[in-house]
Order: C-alpha cells, then sequence, then structure tokens
C-alpha cells in the first residue's frame, strides 16, 4: 500500500466514518439537532404515480414566476404618469404613453433578455393556472380530499383563486389597450353589485373609472401582497402533505397505514430536479417561440379605443363566457338598478362555484355519510356519481370558456353571430346534463372491463387427445410488467444506529 | 465539534453488496442508460455554454430562450432518467403512523383548554363580555378609514358628464367638428372642449357622432330636435360593461361593441338589438351653431355606461 493510500485513510478515521460530509452533518446536528429529523425527510416516501407531477408542475412555474417576476420589477415602471416614447420600437415613436406602458416596451425591446422573461412570467402564469386546475381535478377526482385532507383541499381551493386574481392584477400592470379593457370589465362587475358596488368600486380604484390609483395599487398588491400570501399558503399545503403524507393508489402491497415509493434521497430529488429543469425547459421555449400578449401591437390604453376580439388570458375565459351568453335582465324600479346581466353571471356564478367547491367535502360527507379517514385513492370509475358529477361541472365550465370566443367563432366559420351565441346558450346549459350520464356510462362500463390497460393475451386453442378443442386464455405476458416486488421497508439503506452516544461525555435528556 | 466521532463505526449499510433486487437499477441494461444521461448531459452542458454566449452577444431573445430552454429541457431529461432507470427501484415503503393520539392525551388537551379556560370565564363574565365588545367595536370602527381613505364617495359622478349646454363637440385632437367635417355614413368619436386629453373626457363624456343621410332625423319620439342635419350623437360608453361602443356597421345602422358583441340601433334611439347590453345608449342632443360648429343642447338625460345600484 502506497503512503498517499495510508496518509488518506488516517486522514478519513480522523474525520468520522463519514468523512467531511459526516462532518459537516455533526456540526449541523450540534447547533440545530436536525440529525433525526433530517433522516426521516431523506427517508420520506414519495409514491411513483404520474398525476402526482400535476402539483409540481404549479410549484415550479410559481417558482419561475418568483425568479422572472424579481427581474420584471427591476425595470417596470408602475406610474400612470404620462412620457413621450422615444424607445428603440420606431412605430411607437413620439407617442403619449404612461410610464407603465413605456417601461413595459423597454423591457421588451431595451433591456437585455427582458422580452424572454416577460414572455416566460406570461406563459409561467398560464401554465401555474392550469397546473393548479388539472391538480384539483385529480385530487376530486381520486378522492384525496376526503378526510383528513378537508384543510388542504382549502388551501389548495383558495391558491387557485388567489392565482387567478393576481393573474389578472399582472395582465393589468403593462396598462395597454387589452388590458385597460379588462380592467374596465373588472370596474363595471364591481358596480354592479347591489348596495354596495359603487363604494367598492370607488374604495378600490380610487374614483370613477379609470380612477387614479389603479396602477401602484395593482402593482403592490400583484409584486409584494398576494404573493406573500400565496408563498404562506403554498408552504402550508406543503407542510400539511408532509405531516398527513402522500395518498396512494391500490396496488401491490399498499394499504392504508403504510406509503409505497421512492425515497426523497436520492431518487424522487434526482427525478423532481429533472423535472423542474423540464417545467423550466418548456416554460423558456414556449416564451422563445410563441409570442404571448405583444403590448406595442397593442398600444397605450385610452378609455376610448378599443379593438377587436378582446380576450382575457384563459383562466379568465369562463367569467367572459358567462357575461356573453347571459341574457340582458337588468330590474330597473324605484329609484334603483340591478344590472342582473352583469352581478349574476360575473358575480353569483363565480361566488356560488367556488363556494361549492370550499363545501364540498362536507357536502359530500353528508351525502355518502363517509367520515372514514381515507388514504388510498379511488379510481374515478369507482365512484360513478362522483365523477359525473365532476365531468358535468368541467364540461360546464369548459362550454363556458368557449361562449368567450363567440365572437371568433362567427367570423373563422362565417357564421351570424346571433347563431352563434344561440348555440352557445343551448350547449352552456346543456353540457351539464348531457356529460353527466355519459360521464356515469363510461365509469359502469369501465367497472366491468377487468384488466384494463394491459396488453390483451390471445386465446390458447389446443387439440387434446380426444380430437377436442379447448380454448383458454393465456397468462398476462411476462415482459409488461418487473416481476412484482413487496415492498422493502424504510430505511432500507441504514441499520437502526446503536444507542451508544451516551457514553461519549454529552449528557442526554430523557424527553 | 463532538468528540464522540472518534468512538462512532460505520453503520452497516445492507444490501449493497447482496442482490438484493429493491436496489438494483430500474433500468435492464444501466450501461446503456448512463451512455444516454452522459449524452444528454453534454448536450444540455453546451447548450447552456451557447445560452451564456447568445446573452454575451446580445442575440436575438429567440435565440437566448431556445438556448437556455433547450439546455435545461435535456438536462431535466437526463436527471429523470438517472433517479428513474439508475438509481434503486424500489418499491419502499413507510409505515403511516395514525395522526390521532390515544384517548386520554386528546382528554387533557381538552382540558387544559377547556376546565381551566372556563373557570377563568365563568368567573368573570362581565369582562369577558367587555373585551368582546370592545374587540368587536374596535374591528368595525378601524374598516372605516381602512376603507374610506382609499376613494372618494360616488356621489352623483357617475350620474352626470361633462356635457353641458352649448359645449362645443371636439375630435380626439381638440378641433371642433363642424357641420361639413362628416361624409354621410361615417362616425367619429367626440368630447367636450378642452376635455379630449383628460382621463375623465376619455372614460365618461366619450360620444360617437354619426351623420346618417337623413336631414333632421328622429330617432325617437320627443327628440325631434337632438339630430340636425343628420348628424347624431350616443354616449360610446357601453351600457353593459363599460367597454367603448367602437364599431358601427354602416349598412344596417348598428353601433357594436367589441367586448361582448352588445349591438345597438342607430337609427332607432340605440336600442339593443343583440347581446347582453339592457339598455339604450343615452343620445345627446344636438343643434348646429351659427358658425357650423356642432354642439350640445344640453347634457344627457341619464347615467351613462353600465348599471349600477343608485341609477335611477
Amino acid at each position: 500500500m502506497s503512503d498517499a493510500a495510508t496518509y488518506k485513510r488516517a486522514k478519513r478515521r480522523a474525520l468520522g466514518p463519514y468523512g467531511k460530509v459526516g462532518q459537516m452533518l455533526d456540526d449541523l446536528d450540534d447547533r440545530l439537532g436536525v440529525a433525526k429529523g433530517g433522516r426521516t425527510f431523506m427517508d420520506k416516501i414519495f409514491p411513483d404515480h404520474w398525476s402526482f407531477m400535476l402539483g409540481e408542475i404549479a410549484l415550479y412555474s410559481f417558482v419561475i414566476l418568483l425568479i422572472t417576476g424579481v427581474f420584471l420589477c427591476f425595470y417596470y415602471v408602475p406610474s400612470s404618469a404620462l412620457v413621450t416614447y422615444h424607445g428603440s420600437y420606431l412605430p411607437l415613436d413620439g407617442q403619449r404613453v404612461t410610464e407603465a406602458f413605456d417601461s413595459t416596451v423597454n423591457i421588451s425591446f431595451a433591456v437585455r433578455g427582458g422580452l424572454l422573461m416577460r414572455q416566460m412570467h406570461h406563459w409561467a402564469c398560464d401554465i401555474f393556472v392550469g397546473a393548479i386546475v388539472v391538480h384539483m381535478a385529480r385530487v376530486f377526482f381520486t378522492g384525496a380530499f376526503r378526510k383528513p385532507r378537508e384543510l388542504n383541499w382549502t388551501v389548495g381551493l383558495t391558491l387557485l383563486i388567489l392565482a387567478i386574481g393576481n393573474g389578472f392584477l399582472g395582465y393589468s400592470l403593462p396598462d395597454d389597450l387589452v388590458s385597460g379593457t379588462g380592467i374596465r370589465i373588472a370596474y363595471s362587475i364591481m358596480l354592479s353589485i347591489p348596495f354596495v358596488g359603487t363604494y367598492l368600486a370607488f374604495f378600490i380604484f380610487g374614483g370613477n373609472f379609470p380612477g387614479s390609483a389603479t396602477i401602484p395599487r395593482f402593482f403592490i398588491l400583484h409584486v409584494l401582497i398576494l404573493p406573500l400570501v400565496i408563498i404562506g399558503l403554498v408552504g402550508a399545503h406543503l407542510f400539511l402533505l408532509v405531516r398527513q403524507k402522500h395518498t396512494q393508489f391500490k396496488g401491490e402491497g399498499r394499504t392504508e397505514h403504510n406509503v409505497v415509493g421512492s425515497p426523497m434521497f436520492p431518487v424522487f430529488m434526482a427525478k423532481t430536479t429533472g423535472f423542474f429543469f423540464l417545467v423550466t425547459g418548456v416554460t423558456a421555449l414556449l416564451a422563445a417561440f410563441a409570442q404571448i400578449n405583444p403590448i406595442w401591437q397593442f398600444g397605450q390604453y385610452t378609455a376610448s379605443r378599443i379593438s377587436y376580439a378582446v380576450q382575457p388570458d384563459w383562466y379568465m375565459g369562463f367569467l367572459d363566457g358567462a357575461l356573453r351568453v347571459f341574457p340582458s335582465w337588468s330590474f330597473h324600479s324605484f329609484g334603483h338598478t340591478i344590472p342582473w346581466e352583469v352581478f349574476i353571471p360575473a358575480v353569483v356564478f363565480p361566488g356560488l362555484v367556488f363556494n361549492v367547491a370550499y363545501l364540498w367535502p362536507l357536502i359530500e360527507r353528508k351525502v355518502t355519510g363517509d367520515n372514514e379517514i381515507h388514504h388510498l385513492l379511488d379510481r374515478p370509475r369507482d365512484r360513478p356519481k362522483h365523477t359525473a358529477f365532476g365531468v358535468a361541472v368541467l364540461a360546464l365550465m369548459g362550454m363556458l370558456f368557449i361562449a368567450s370566443s363567440t365572437d371568433v367563432i362567427a367570423n373563422l366559420f362565417r357564421l351570424p353571430l346571433n347563431q352563434v351565441l344561440l348555440a352557445m346558450r343551448i350547449l352552456v346549459i346543456a353540457s351539464p346534463f348531457v356529460a353527466y350520464p355519459i360521464a356515469y356510462k363510461i365509469c359502469k362500463e369501465l367497472q366491468g372491463f377487468h384488466g384494463a390497460g394491459k396488453r390483451k393475451t390471445p386465446n390458447l386453442v389446443t387439440r387434446t387427445a380426444e380430437g377436442a378443442y379447448v380454448a383458454a386464455s393465456t397468462p398476462a405476458y411476462h415482459d409488461d410488467a418487473p416481476p412484482e416486488l413487496e415492498p422493502e421497508p424504510v430505511p432500507t439503506f441504514i441499520e437502526p444506529e446503536p444507542e451508544e452516544r451516551a457514553e461519549s461525555g454529552v449528557r442526554t435528556v430523557e424527553r | 465539534m463532538s468528540d464522540a466521532t472518534e468512538h462512532r463505526t460505520p453503520v452497516e449499510l445492507k444490501g449493497l453488496s447482496a442482490n438484493d433486487p429493491h436496489l438494483q437499477a430500474a433500468a435492464k441494461n444501466p450501461k446503456t442508460v448512463e451512455h444516454v444521461v452522459a449524452f444528454l448531459f453534454t448536450v444540455g452542458l453546451l447548450s447552456e455554454a451557447g445560452f451564456g454566449a447568445a446573452y454575451w452577444v446580445n442575440a436575438k431573445p429567440w435565440i437566448i430562450g431556445a438556448t437556455f430552454g433547450f439546455g435545461l429541457l435535456v438536462m431535466g431529461f437526463g436527471l429523470v432518467a438517472w433517479g428513474k432507470y439508475l438509481m434503486p427501484r424500489g418499491p419502499f415503503v413507510e409505515e403511516r403512523h395514525v395522526l390521532a393520539n390515544a384517548p386520554e392525551d386528546r382528554d387533557a388537551f381538552a382540558a387544559s383548554i377547556v376546565e381551566r379556560g372556563g373557570a377563568v370565564v365563568q368567573r368573570r363574565k362581565m369582562l369577558v363580555g367587555l373585551l368582546g365588545g370592545g374587540l368587536g367595536i374596535f374591528g368595525i370602527v378601524s374598516l372605516f378609514p381602512a376603507l374610506r381613505s382609499l376613494g372618494p364617495v360616488p356621489k352623483d359622478t357617475l350620474d352626470t358628464t361633462d356635457w353641458k349646454k352649448g359645449t362645443f363637440a371636439v375630435d380626439q385632437t381638440g378641433r371642433r367638428v363642424s357641420a361639413g367635417d362628416l361624409a354621410i355614413g361615417s362616425i367619429v368619436t367626440v368630447f367636450p372642449e378642452g376635455l379630449e386629453n383628460t382621463d375623465r373626457g376619455q372614460a365618461v363624456d366619450q360620444t360617437v357622432l354619426i351623420r346618417i343621410s337623413n336631414e333632421n332625423y328622429t330617432t325617437q319620439k320627443g327628440r325631434e330636435t337632438w339630430g340636425p342635419a343628420g348628424y347624431i350623437a350616443y354616449s360610446k360608453v357601453c351600457t353593459h360593461l363599460g367597454c367603448p361602443v367602437g364599431l358601427y356597421e354602416q349598412q344596417l345602422q348598428l353601433l357594436v361593441c367589441p367586448c361582448h358583441q352588445s349591438m345597438f340601433n342607430a337609427t332607432n334611439g340605440a336600442i339593443p338589438e343583440f347581446g347582453p347590453a339592457p339598455r339604450p345608449l343615452p343620445q345627446l342632443p344636438l343643434y348646429i351653431d351659427a358658425e357650423g360648429y356642432i354642439r350640445s343642447q344640453k347634457g344627457y338625460d341619464q347615467a351613462v355606461g353600465p348599471g349600477f345600484w343608485e341609477r335611477s
């Protein structure tokens, strides 16, 4: 053995059995006492199922939002003071614009990497809300919201509402023609609330439209207050997840009393870090190749100007669609007006949807009388009524989303606008009633269909010695799946540590 | 550093040398996967280097984004493949401990709150009532300044516009509009003189001026003198949600709001013919003065724009 090797070995012995890393961990544990908790965390088991990634998409797109948002903050000016544009985008040269618009155009053209950051921020927002919705659908259809996870359902739903709200605020900040029209509509929706609407609108916007304080207030809400609340609630969401542990689908070795999957370190950590890269990469590629919100084409917002096919971001689509299909019923009497044509589709309807969603765990417990603790997930087909209800709601919302582009549909297919609107009214009302029985029937059909998702095996026909033919199905292909392994208990890597530390001079205290 | 280090022996790692299938890589050919992952990491590394170079030379945004995004994407694929195919395939299991505590612990917890607190509260009911009342009043009262400081109260600002008797109609640039300016069948957005560049002029007072072929056209009964020489004017603020009614369908003489497709019949008092708007656009009575300028006889006879509770 060479001298160098001997020296290395001696040095390692001096450092203790786990070398420098072990020493660092020891130092950390001396000060914070993290060894036990840290080990439990490293051994935490994450069930392997693709649908568990949906929430991760939401989390990672939020991280992208924070990072790109900080970048944008350095250059954006939240002011509606008028300046004359003299930037590098020549078609706008010499126009009177607000500082908000001016700075946003400058981010797009003058700041290096600015356009990419703006587009990543916008795309990440659309992905964020989308991922939350799909993640929520997964939680709903598999019954993951049931006891003991009702509180986390509530936290998640609040996150959805905050994400939509903050998305709208951020969308409004550039002060361009399209977003300004969006603020105008939001203002009018607030006005429609009986008794308090005018006061609410005047207080929030600082006066009659367009208000004196819109941009600065939206800015501070968008970049500080709502993000803080969202970060807090994301923390609560994850804390509850760790505390209550993951749900899991039924399967080999999986019970109500365990979690089967991959450990936090190293398997899940590698996969989830890679997944973060994937989400960021896709967002960056979208930002690089798919233009989003080219405000320099829309121009500065002016209350008397408007453009054709004004569409909000996708998550506001259902609201816009509801406003389009609802008939022009307005109450006007006794010196007062109740604008039902706005109040019902834009305030009552979303209020109803979100309140039912909030109360859903309670409603379902009342209906089914099921007060048990559930850690195993259901396949959607196994609870056909529940699934069909969820599909009906999604169908209604989807139809409203489509209804938000009646003018584009009419233009695209050369149809009269009033026929498109009539068709959309019928479709919106009919969609849940059509979707429910179809989804119910599909669930029932699937229930009777065993071996779904596996390759079909051929029938094996054998001729017996007597000349008779006997048909029997062959066993499943052995290469379809790796051999089923009984799950190995964690800790797999580490044997329990012998209780010897009290000898070493460190006083132990019974807790 | 504690001196415990020297006395510690390495913890036995189970299964690493044995053929425990749980600890084997999931891939059938780990070497191949390793090569693929190494290739992906190399491509990602080169792409990210390209990203740095693209940023350095201030390349076009799509090149910066493409190198950055593509690099992360392949690195991500590589990392996921490493985790999925080359790390212990498991499955591993973790026991799920019941979150609920034993009944005696729950009782002790409840007792410490209910009995200790109950004793205090029952003995001092008046204090509790006064404290609750005080905090309640404080909560409600503190709402007033928090809300009221945010903005002015509406008063009549929603019911009125700045069109008065004899106000000149001017276009976007502030030029007065006179009777000969508009071709038949065309429209222009007008504002009260002096307010064309203000928020209120743009948002509240905006008015659409249409010239139709009929001379002295009466859009509705009682409005016989409102449209001199074929000039009629309506509020441009949609009665549905306040978008500007910016489109004019010349053949059908319809004013169209692009937001939610409300359509107003320009020749019939701007009555809504289609869409969600509940009310006609208010009409502005006009006259043409001796010098040929278009001016308002008086202001609008009702509130313009979307509905609200106080609107009579």
